[in-house]
């Protein structure tokens, strides 16, 4: 049944409307979030299931044919980064009572959890370009509630940026939505894509395209609009981080990968080849900010960065192998980065702070922790057989057979450093001789380490189980390499 | 400090408000055929009750109109919700909306749409929303 696809968006947003009203009675809300939040995770793993076998799931809302009403299309791309989002969110949604104040989940957090959650989806599961920016708003409304949630004056601070950034990029979207309505008169993506083509993207569609970047970069935090992205994210409570890490740059991105493998595809001289340049710069300033400070979490934050520059170098090469390397990686750093900010996290609130100066010789307290911490850099730097390394791989070989050589030399380059980077946490904080000083009467709890350990053994599934997830991605980089398939199953003629 | 007298106001108000509140709902139902809808209508009602705040005061208008603003809001949200979400029961496609037409007494046949309904939660949301922000603000104490 079609209506499968408008799923993962209505559980979430039904799962926050019943939790604002039970609200003031916190015991049953965290009950609710966190059964509402495993049912979504099943429903999207059906989801999964059901377009891996039968294929693509079209959704014709309010029974309005294809290019006329709102579709959603739940492909193979779609439906693995929801999976990837609901996985996140389950895990969030145990970890958050544990790192929470009262007062916090007092003030509607597992509303605004949920919508951020729904508006991910539907920015996922959109084939429509005006659709797109609504539940880009949705989740950024969403994020606006939860980063400014507590109230602390440097959340202010940041929220004050992070709200102008977003508004600013915001209206360019509907800006350049409607410079694109103006020249090819309709919004559906497929449509657009369709009449793209008749014209082979003449003059002002690229600047269109490249505009459209300009927007999505933003989003994703690419090379020069990176800038608010490090310091908004380590203010908010470690759960908030998590999400806003896992999940709003890899929408940016996502959005990045839709509209350059389906629309604007006839210029890759003037667009792609950009990306590539762009992908080199985001990798080396992102690695250097993540070197630049001895803040745990700002070392974490950073690291997203250089993470979104590999991504954007896969879509940059367009190839087979460069395309699956940029999904697999996607999907693998959604998932390393929420383990990786929990983590941390759980650090700084074991240490009572997040000065790396200030740690030293946690290890013999926190075993646990160092191990877990020590496992999640492995994973994200790439040494085989963890999942980054496939990435990894897959990416560096499509930039050989592309002759990329450079960005292939910075992209290893790039792993070496972030290697370094997130080793640095491990070494400094948790070998050397145990430090009285430090409030050990802290204890990380069950309900914070289980949902990390959960993550992780995702991340390394997809490492270690890379037999049974490459053939689906590769399937997947050859269905973007040929848009014809995603217009013909949209606009069935 | 002498109390102000707001018998202007308040004798003004308490007509204006019935016109406002009669006009809000008449933009509501008219929306389907002309100028009007949920989000108009919703902003009228809401400009209705903070008139009544304002000539009454916050106190005196919670006596007379016992509703929690805030949680209209998820009300309107629920109510546009499932009215989308009916659609599955006819297996059909979601948001898809169907109408009818029915006899009544007064007005004769009219033409009842679900797409209403969904205009209700809009209303509803409207309200919720536009008041819940002019009373928080408004309760705002100087720190």
């Amino acid at each position: 049944m079609s209506n499968l696809a408008i799923l993962p968006i209505i559980i979430p947003m039904l799962s926050g409307i019943i939790v604002a009203f039970t609200n003031s009675n916190v015991a049953v809300t965290r009950l609710l979030t966190k059964l509402f939040s495993i049912i979504s995770l099943l429903v999207s793993a059906y989801i999964t299931y059901s377009v891996f076998i039968d294929g693509t799931i079209i959704l014709e809302t309010g029974d309005w044919k294809a290019p006329y009403g709102i579709i959603l299309v739940a492909d193979e791309l779609s439906v693995l980064l929801l999976l990837t989002t609901n996985i996140i969110a389950a895990a969030a949604a145990f970890y958050a009572p544990q790192s929470l104040s009262l007062r916090q989940e007092n003030h509607y957090f597992y509303t605004f959890f949920f919508l951020l959650i729904t508006g991910v989806s539907g920015a996922f599961l959109t084939g429509d370009l005006f659709n797109l920016f609504v539940f880009f708003e949705v989740l950024l409304m969403a994020s606006y509630a939860l980063i400014v949630l507590g109230g602390d004056k440097v959340q202010l601070r940041e929220s004050v940026k992070y709200v102008l950034i977003n508004l600013f990029s915001s209206v360019l979207f509907v800006t350049t939505v409607a410079l694109l309505y103006g020249v090819v008169g309709t919004v559906n993506m497929a449509q657009i894509a369709e009449r793209v083509a008749e014209v082979e993207q003449d003059g002002i569609l690229t600047t269109i395209g490249i505009l459209f970047f300009f927007v999505f970069g933003t989003k994703a935090a690419l090379f020069p609009l990176y800038y608010w992205l490090p310091k908004s994210y380590i203010v908010p409570n470690p759960v908030v981080s998590a999400l806003f890490g896992a999940l709003l740059t890899k929408v940016g991105i996502y959005s990045i990968l839709r509209v350059f493998s389906l629309i604007f595809i006839h210029r890759m001289d003037y667009t792609h080849d950009v990306f590539i340049w762009i992908a080199g710069l985001t990798m080396l300033f992102g690695v250097i900010g993540a070197l630049s400070t001895n803040n745990i979490k700002l070392i974490i934050a950073y690291n997203i960065i250089p993470a979104i520059g590999f991504i954007i170098m896969g879509i940059g090469i367009f190839n087979q192998d460069a395309l699956s390397g940029s999904i697999y990686y996607l999907i693998q750093d959604m998932i390393i980065k929420s383990a990786l900010f929990l983590l941390v996290g759980v650090i700084a609130y074991v240490a009572g702070t997040s000065d790396l100066k200030k740690m030293k010789g946690l290890l013999h307290d926190h075993p646990v922790l160092g191990w877990l911490l020590f496992l999640s850099a492995l994973i994200l730097a790439g040494i085989p057989p963890f999942s980054g390394f496939i990435g990894k791989l897959l990416l560096l070989k499509g930039a050989f057979s592309a002759d990329e050589i450079i960005i292939a030399i910075i992209a290893l380059l790039a792993s070496l450093l972030i290697l370094y980077s997130v080793m640095k946490i491990f070494i400094r904080g948790f070998w050397g001789e145990k430090d009285e000083s430090l409030s050990t009467t802290k204890k990380a709890s069950a309900g914070m380490i289980i949902p990390i350990i959960g993550l992780l053994a995702v991340a390394v599934f997809l490492g270690i189980g890379a037999e049974w997830i490459y053939p689906a991605i590769d399937g997947v980089a050859e269905y973007l390499l040929d848009p014809q398939l995603y217009i013909d199953s949209v606009l069935k003629e | 400090m002498e109390k102000p007298n707001n018998l202007i106001l308040q004798t003004a108000t308490s007509l204006i408000a019935f016109i406002l509140l009669g006009f809000s709902i008449y933009l509501f139902m008219a929306g389907h055929n002309s100028p009007g809808g949920g989000f108009v209508g919703g902003l009228v009602t809401a400009a209705a009750i903070v008139l009544l705040y304002m000539a009454y005061g916050i106190d005196f208008v919670n006596k007379i109109l016992p509703i929690n603003f805030r949680v209209l809001i998820p009300i309107g949200l629920l109510v546009a919700l499932l009215t989308s979400m009916g659609s599955f029961i006819f297996d059909v496609p979601f948001l898809s909306h169907t109408f009818g037409y029915f006899e009544f007494p007064f007005f004769g046949e009219v033409e009842l749409a679900t797409a209403m309904l969904f205009d209700l939660g809009v209303y509803l949301t409207v309200v919720g929303v536009t008041v819940t922000i002019i009373i928080s603000i408004a309760n705002d104490k100087a720190a």
